[in-house]
């Protein structure tokens, strides 16, 4: 070693000692900074205002216990079949074993599935409510998934009450195969039902609500509402531009181009939503107001 | 088989080989006949046994190229050995004449029956017309109606399902496919006529099930029944499109898979080398398990049936419950 290269090594290990590393750590999550608008607020701030940017109105990704608060009434929530838990039918493994994976969930967000069921009110209104949780496998409708919410429709139809589902998903489970597909069907018969029956059903369509259960569920309600600027789609939109290799118009697949098309009652702001399901519901629950 | 255009598939090469042996040998039979004619046999026999060892033993995979195939029959080659006088019907009544899912009326052994099925195309400019049997939501629109037609005047209800999958285009999405297909999935169960759903080929997801609510669900042996296709399932979850043979294995996509999970009611025998070696006899056999089926499900009575129907579907998927 020259005298050169010795200097430099003793050099840069002093260096090394006399920086000291101030370490700022603020926790996670205590700032949170709009996706749309950059702006940074409390994390408390947002909550207040159930999770929408106060400055662009931009709708944030919210749990299910969220929604719980911020739509029903104070204690009224019952929940029901909360011990369902899927199995894994067809033994899969994919980059990770599906067993792994549901427990893998299950620690990070809580709950055994991807949707919560139940009985609440709204303002005095009795009704059944499911809120599915993207937070689990993407919101993917698995066997149990299909099984609660059939469950749910079904309560309904015996006490009578409409049925309110907020739909946050990604399509089908594949790890189940076939049996996420005839989740599809299940729901569909039991929705039957609560129809021939008189009753209203209302979906909420959230972003993402994509797949197999737009093509079932989502798209059945006597009226359908959404929140702003939601993706709700049936294709992917990588699927359909790979398939017709072709630009796709701006705001294609949100809840704004499918209120223009026809297929959306209601686009309705999640700060309003529980005061307009009020409204919505007293219509048809106390129409000789 | 052998003289079938643009054969790709890579496990049908050795029947192929031996085939075209066969053949050599039928012709030069005009010196020592009776030498050639005992190689012929023996020649024969061994193909026979080939054949029927690959297609015991295909992946599923292999299957579902198998069922893609150019010369694989579609809805429109069955209609006329299994339906006597019948009749093609068009139009969704509201603008359009999806040509990729297609309907009719006609007798089955006698009594009328409405037919809907998905249509793929022979060849590649047919395939363009029939948008490769991928249907819009104009053609499960005219679905639905044809069933509701037949719902008035009491028809039993034939739907034979070959797709990809349902179109992914943007018209597709302007015009609803979501809303069609979930339309389609909760009306079915409203209807008082018996329904039979035979898969025939391809069965693509929401593609397939907008016509997929039966009392009866028949798949024909090779057939595949598909919750993703398997390329985009390896896409998606392996993260690796060329991984879609691990990916179709673990679907569970085959005949034999579906009715141990009780997706299907029976498997129908196709003749060895699918029925696109035989489509005549793969037509008939068909015939007779629509007819028996549509006898035992007309015993019931309309409750009763629609009651089934609900339940049957209602039984699907496995959870525990704590």
């Amino acid at each position: 070693m020259s005298l050169s290269e010795w200097l430099i090594t003793k050099r840069s290990k002093s260096i090394k000692k006399n920086i000291k590393q101030i370490q700022l750590t603020v926790p996670e999550g205590l700032w949170i900074k709009c996706d749309q608008c950059g702006l940074l607020m409390y994390f408390k701030t947002l909550n207040k205002n159930h999770k929408v940017c106060p400055q662009c109105k931009h709708h944030f990704q919210t749990s299910s216990y969220d929604r719980i608060e911020q739509i029903l009434d104070q204690t009224s929530w019952k929940s029901i079949n909360s011990n369902l838990a899927s199995t894994d039918p067809l033994g899969f493994c994919d980059q990770k074993l599906y067993g792994k994976r549901l427990q893998d969930m299950k620690m990070k967000t809580g709950l055994l599935d991807a949707v919560q069921t139940g009985t609440g009110t709204i303002k005095g209104i009795s009704v059944a409510f499911g809120i599915m949780d993207f937070r689990f496998m993407g919101g993917s409708m698995g066997s149990v998934v299909g099984e609660k919410l059939t469950r749910l429709i079904e309560t309904a139809t015996r006490l009578n009450i409409p049925v309110i589902i907020l739909c946050a998903s990604g399509g089908a489970r594949m790890q189940e195969g076939m049996l996420s597909l005839m989740q599809m069907a299940k729901i569909s018969s039991a929705l039957h039902k609560h129809q021939q029956q008189g009753l209203v059903y209302l979906p909420i369509l959230t972003s993402p609500t994509t797949g197999g259960v737009t093509a079932s569920f989502a798209m059945l309600g006597d009226l359908i509402i959404a929140e702003p600027n939601a993706l709700i789609a049936f294709a992917g939109r990588r699927v359909i531009e790979q398939t017709i290799r072709e630009d796709l118009p701006d705001n294609f697949q949100t809840s704004e181009y499918l209120f223009q098309h026809g297929f959306i009652d209601l686009i309705i702001p999640r700060t309003k939503l529980r005061d307009m399901l009020y409204q919505i519901l007293s219509f048809y629950y106390n129409p000789k107001n | 088989m052998s003289n079938r255009k643009g054969v790709s598939l890579d496990f049908l090469k050795p029947v192929i080989e031996l085939e075209y042996q066969v053949d050599q040998l039928g012709k030069i039979a005009g010196h020592n006949k009776l030498w050639v004619y005992q190689q012929l046999y023996i020649f024969q026999k061994k193909l026979a046994d080939l054949k029927k060892e690959i297609f015991h033993s295909l992946t599923p995979l292999q299957r579902l190229h198998l069922v893609r195939q150019a010369d694989r029959p579609t809805t429109l080659d069955y209609i006329p050995y299994i339906l006597d006088n019948w009749i093609e019907l068009h139009g969704d009544r509201g603008g359009a004449d999806d040509l990729a899912l297609v309907g009719g009326i006609g007798r089955l052994n006698g009594s009328t029956v409405m037919f809907v099925g998905h249509q793929r195309g022979k060849d590649t400019k047919d395939n363009v017309v029939r948008n490769f049997g991928m249907a819009s939501p104009g053609g499960y629109r005219k679905a639905l109606r044809l069933m509701q037609h037949a719902n008035r005047f009491n028809f039993p209800i034939l739907t034979f399902i070959d797709t990809p999958g349902a179109w992914a285009g943007i018209e597709a999405e302007r015009l609803g496919q979501g809303e069609a297909i979930a339309v389609n999935l909760r009306e079915m169960f409203s209807f008082n006529v018996p329904i039979i759903c035979t898969i025939l080929g391809e069965g693509g997801s929401g593609g397939a099930l907008g016509i997929g609510i039966g009392d009866t669900i028949l798949m024909l042996e090779y057939a595949v029944y598909t919750v993703a296709t398997p390329e985009a399932c390896a896409a998606i979850l392996w993260k690796d499109s060329k991984l879609s043979l691990e990916a179709a294995e673990a679907l569970k996509i085959t005949s034999s898979d579906l009715k141990v999970l009780g997706v299907i009611d029976r498997v129908v025998h196709e003749p060895i080398g699918g029925s696109q070696s035989n489509p005549q006899q793969a037509a008939l056999t068909l015939k007779q398990e629509l007819i028996t089926e549509l006898n035992i499900l007309q015993k019931f009575t309309n409750d009763e049936r629609k009651e089934l129907r609900y339940q049957k579907f209602r039984k699907m998927g496995t959870f525990y419950e704590e």
